[in-house]
């Protein structure tokens, strides 16, 4: 592990999960835990010089198990988060700040999707070219995204990650 | 601003007539001199002699002078460059880019790096833009209209782009659109949904003769391709019963036209050639008044300046 960086792996030893209190930062909860390392690349968390506490197969209620990142002293744009929505559409955002939850968000898909997912389509340009993809949403509740060059309209589940 | 011609979805109502009036000046005075001096690129990374011709044609009885390829083969491409490069290359050299593509977005792209404008001469299955132009111009020619029509499509019209492109580019006229296919290769969902979206009626027939094509005002044949099956039994079940016979054409409304993007095989009988319902080779010259209309708004030239040119050869 690099320099400054301090990330502790949390496992369900016991029944109880043990995470140290956030002061300032992001709690990304609610991950599903087939998601989690794709949520990390997604944000690069491995780029992170501030402490980041990830939590893996924890026990939740409403999803039998998730996944959980705590963030300290970052806070991403709404651009950054909602690209999130790709591979986890219904995690749970908290922004904390001296100790005390001050939002909670909701992830939604963006409009567009600029350099984050690849078209599923092997005869469209943007897979063929070194070229940024992009693709428009056309159906938020239902994950629909269409791709802005060769018009191929595909479920966001499908794709895959730049 | 882009002037690029990358696909007719996008284009309204005002766009699509405003073409066709300047197709029109161009049917009345194809040979002119409005180009000259510029240099129109036709770069085909696929072959299609056709659309080439067409659009070269376009080009020369304009006055422009025209470079290009029209073979993949010849260049930069099978050693590696990217359109990217190919693009940026040409474009020091042209004034517009006419290219056809095997990729599908590759003239969408294109058009957002390139310098100079860029015309889509299909790309892969995805736009064939200018066919849909000449569609319509077509489809206005032999109606007098675009609104309100009964327009009959035929054969294949899964892969068949250019019916799903004149599908979208006519959802601002009201038509009613009639989908006569073999199971294998009907209109995709995705389309009806389309239609359902738009406000666009359409039927689908069972049968085709001439009780069902006694409704149309207009009758566009595709080619059922044997390649499409993955049955070859249900190909030989059905070839047949979408070949178009002169003795169907019993009860046509006079106004009736027959079109077809060409290449035919034997989809539509050589005997109905001679009838006054067949438009299909005007509906191909048409390609070449539509594509002098495409050309010149890509280059920025207006209607005005086109019914005021005095370059025109007699």
């Amino acid at each position: 592990m690099s320099g400054g960086c301090a990330v502790g792996i949390i496992c369900m030893k016991r029944e109880q999960l043990i995470v140290s209190a956030l002061d300032h930062g992001t709690v990304i909860d609610h991950i599903p835990c087939d998601r989690l390392f794709e949520v990390i690349n997604l944000l690069h968390l491995e780029q992170m010089t501030s402490k980041v506490t990830i939590g893996f197969n924890l026990k939740s209620n409403k999803m039998g198990t998730k996944s959980i990142i705590k963030i300290a002293d970052r806070f991403f744009t709404d651009e950054e988060l909602n690209q999130l929505s790709v591979v986890a559409p219904n995690v749970s955002l908290s922004i904390i700040r001296d100790y005390e939850v001050v939002e909670k968000r909701e992830v939604c898909l963006p409009d567009e999707l600029r350099g984050i997912i690849l078209c599923n389509n092997p005869k469209c340009i943007s897979n063929n070219e070194p070229m940024r993809t992009l693709f428009h949403v056309t159906n938020k509740q239902q994950g629909i995204v269409r791709c802005h060059y060769c018009n191929h309209e595909q479920h966001i589940k499908e794709v895959k990650l730049v | 601003m882009n002037r690029s011609f990358v696909t007719i979805a996008e284009h309204s109502r005002e766009k699509i007539e405003y073409l066709i009036r300047m197709a029109e000046e161009f049917e009345r005075h194809p040979n002119r001199l409005l180009l000259q001096g510029r240099v129109v690129a036709t770069l085909f990374f696929e072959p299609s002699t056709r659309t080439r011709l067409s659009f070269e044609t376009a080009a020369n009885r304009l006055g422009a002078r025209v470079i290009g390829f029209a073979d993949p083969k010849v260049t930069s491409g099978t050693k590696g460059e990217t359109l990217k490069d190919t693009i940026m290359m040409v474009s020091n050299y042209a004034d517009i880019i006419v290219m056809r593509h095997y990729l599908e977005g590759a003239a969408r792209y294109a058009s957002e790096i390139a310098p100079v404008p860029i015309v889509n001469a299909g790309d892969g299955a995805n736009q064939h833009p200018s066919q849909t132009m000449l569609d319509l111009y077509t489809i206005y020619q032999t109606q007098g209209t675009l609104d309100h029509l009964n327009i009959y499509l035929v054969g294949d019209l899964k892969y068949g782009r250019t019916v799903h492109s004149l599908l979208m580019a006519m959802r601002h006229f009201n038509p009613t659109f009639h989908f006569i296919a073999p199971d294998e290769l009907a209109m995709p969902q995705t389309y009806k949904d389309y239609c359902l979206q738009h406000g666009i009626r359409y039927v689908e027939h069972q049968d085709f003769d001439a009780d069902v094509i006694s409704g149309a005002d207009i009758l566009y044949m595709t080619r059922v391709q044997r390649e499409r099956f993955t049955d070859l039994m249900e190909y030989e079940h059905v070839k047949d019963r979408y070949l178009l016979k002169l003795d169907m054409l019993s009860k046509a409304r006079p106004n009736m036209r027959i079109l077809h993007p060409l290449p035919r095989v034997n989809e539509i009988e050589y005997s109905i050639d001679d009838d006054p319902h067949a438009y299909y080779f005007q509906q191909a010259r048409n390609g070449l008044f539509t594509r002098e209309a495409i050309i010149c708004d890509a280059l920025g030239i207006t209607l005005q300046q086109v019914q005021n040119d005095s370059s025109i050869i007699q």
